[in-house]
């Protein structure tokens, strides 16, 4: 059985759908990423695994169990997580009381304020930080650890590059590693693709809401990746 | 000397000011929802109030020890079955929700209590006081209720800063979609704002209805006293409520002292020149989103 297993999904926005009967599935343990040009339905996917979004048909399971009734709050006891695109961190508490806001449903496990600053030189530097006051890189730090704060079971990382300088972005995924290495599940979704072969057991390329590509980073081609990314 | 009387007497009032204006920069605050309903809510309070004292004959302590939970379970009872649903709707939904609530509640309470003005009795304490002065004198009462108000702001502003719940109040404020995603319901911590809100409305309801002689359409009055003290602190900054409070009461009371008639009018009249010189407010939240 997957940790996460998504069948026949469609999810609309309005009139637009944005993905088209998607199916996916994460093993626990493994780090998937899901790569793809801009509206290939990325973040609507992530969005409607950590419930901030309706299907309009198919089911999500996790740990066996459907997800579709289950209330976005109340996914995150069950141990998903996710980093929202845009980062969302909440600009008028201070860094340290993001990472606070994070923990407040007190799920044990090994993160804490100690061992996120220990990930996250970053963070740590700015603790005492208005969020609003925050680097782009900073809060994307912040944010990933504020996701750790609630011991995710599954961790879901939205375009973690997404307008950041490279050496951010590298200083980012080098603590991918270690979240992985405490058990946590990743499923990240990425434009850059370079980063997200890096990290990846498995990839998925999407393409307006379809998968196109599928398999570990070792068995695709740089040319067979470029065909699905871009739909040529 | 009659003038120092005046603007401690004013500080005095202003306190009763921060603490009915406490609840409706709270609800403001974290919901951004503008509780037309304010006052008259607080006069549910002053009759709940005559009901356990005047009525039923309980100490009067004892009637805000019973009063406060009532008002915070109203409050609870209110942000799920209307707020919340109006929140959902959007844009000036609540407002008009709690201008709806207001105007019912408003007439349900004439109708039971009727339009003679009514007061809480609390027997000596009322009227007993302090000698400052040959002409000073402080009131019993009318300290307790300083006193109050400071504690009760000065109550929630730790709480919002420091306990895990106040935490997530603002959190909730800053982004209610995005503390789903750190499990937290932002329709319950609505709830839990509105009902400490009501609590102090709660409060705020018993200490006005002791002071004056009240009618239900005495919220509206009510009502607009706490929106000046709101607006003249700063939207959103607790202390500053505390700061507008007081100066409107000092402005009340030195405007009596001017002229009997005129203690409202000079209050209105600087509430006005606080909105055209500095329509922030005089302590404005220092992150707006």
């Amino acid at each position: 059985m997957s940790l996460l297993e998504v069948n026949g999904l469609d999810v609309h926005y309005g009139d637009f759908q944005a993905i088209y009967g998607l199916d996916l599935r994460v093993d626990e343990g493994e780090t998937l990423a899901v790569i793809g040009a801009n509206g290939a339905g990325k973040s609507t996917l992530l969005k409607t695994i950590a419930g901030l979004m309706r299907p309009t048909a198919g089911d999500i399971l996790y740990e066996g169990a459907s997800l579709t009734p289950v209330p976005s709050y109340q996914r995150v006891p069950k141990g998903i997580s996710l980093t929202p695109e845009g980062r969302k961190i909440f600009r008028s508490l201070t860094v340290e009381e993001n990472l606070k806001v994070g923990a407040h449903i007190k799920r044990p496990g090994p993160w804490n304020l100690q061992s996120v600053y220990e990930a996250f030189p970053l963070v740590a530097d700015r603790r005492d930080r208005l969020g609003v006051n925050l680097s782009g890189g900073e809060q994307q730090a912040a944010a990933i650890g504020r996701a750790l704060m609630s011991n995710p079971r599954l961790l879901l990382l939205d375009e973690v590059s997404l307008g950041l300088a490279p050496v951010v972005v590298e200083q980012i995924y080098d603590a991918i590693p270690t979240i992985t290495g405490n058990g946590t599940t990743v499923l990240v979704v990425e434009q850059d693709v370079n980063q997200a072969l890096k990290v990846a057991d498995r990839v998925q390329c999407l393409l307006e809401g379809r998968t196109v590509l599928e398999g570990p980073p070792s068995s695709l081609t740089r040319d067979e990746i470029a065909a699905a990314y871009f739909g040529i | 000397m009659q003038w120092l009387n005046a603007i401690i007497q004013g500080i005095l009032l202003g306190g009763l000011y921060a603490l009915l204006a406490a609840g409706l920069s709270l609800m403001f605050g974290v919901m951004r929802i503008v509780n037309l309903a304010h006052g008259v809510l607080a006069m549910l309070a002053a009759y709940l109030g005559v009901v356990f004292v005047n009525n039923l004959g309980l100490p009067w302590f004892l009637a805000l020890v019973i009063v406060v939970p009532i008002m915070a379970a109203v409050g609870y009872v209110l942000q799920w079955g209307l707020f919340n649903r109006a929140i959902s709707k959007g844009g000036l939904a609540p407002l008009l929700v709690a201008f709806g609530l207001a105007v019912v509640l408003t007439q349900l309470l004439q109708q039971i209590f009727s339009a003679d003005s009514r007061s809480i009795q609390i027997g000596a304490l009322g009227t007993s006081s302090i000698q400052v002065s040959d002409t000073i004198y402080i009131g019993w009462f009318p300290l307790m209720t300083f006193v109050v108000g400071v504690l009760v702001i000065a109550g929630v502003q730790v709480f919002l800063n420091r306990a895990p719940l106040g935490r997530a109040m603002r959190a909730t404020s800053d982004d209610p979609e995005t503390v789903n995603l750190m499990g937290i319901n932002n329709r319950q911590v609505y709830a839990l704002a509105t009902a400490l809100a009501m609590a102090t409305v709660g409060l705020a309801g018993m200490f006005i209805g002791t002071k004056t002689q009240f009618i239900p359409t005495y919220g509206d009055l009510v009502l607009i006293f706490a929106f000046e003290a709101v607006i003249i602190g700063g939207l959103g900054s607790l202390w500053g409520t505390l700061v507008g409070g007081i100066i409107l009461g000092v402005a009340q009371t030195v405007g009596s002292q001017i002229n009997p008639s005129y203690g409202l009018l000079v209050g209105n009249l600087v509430f006005l020149a606080i909105l055209a010189f500095r329509p922030q407010g005089l302590l404005p939240k220092a992150v707006t989103t």
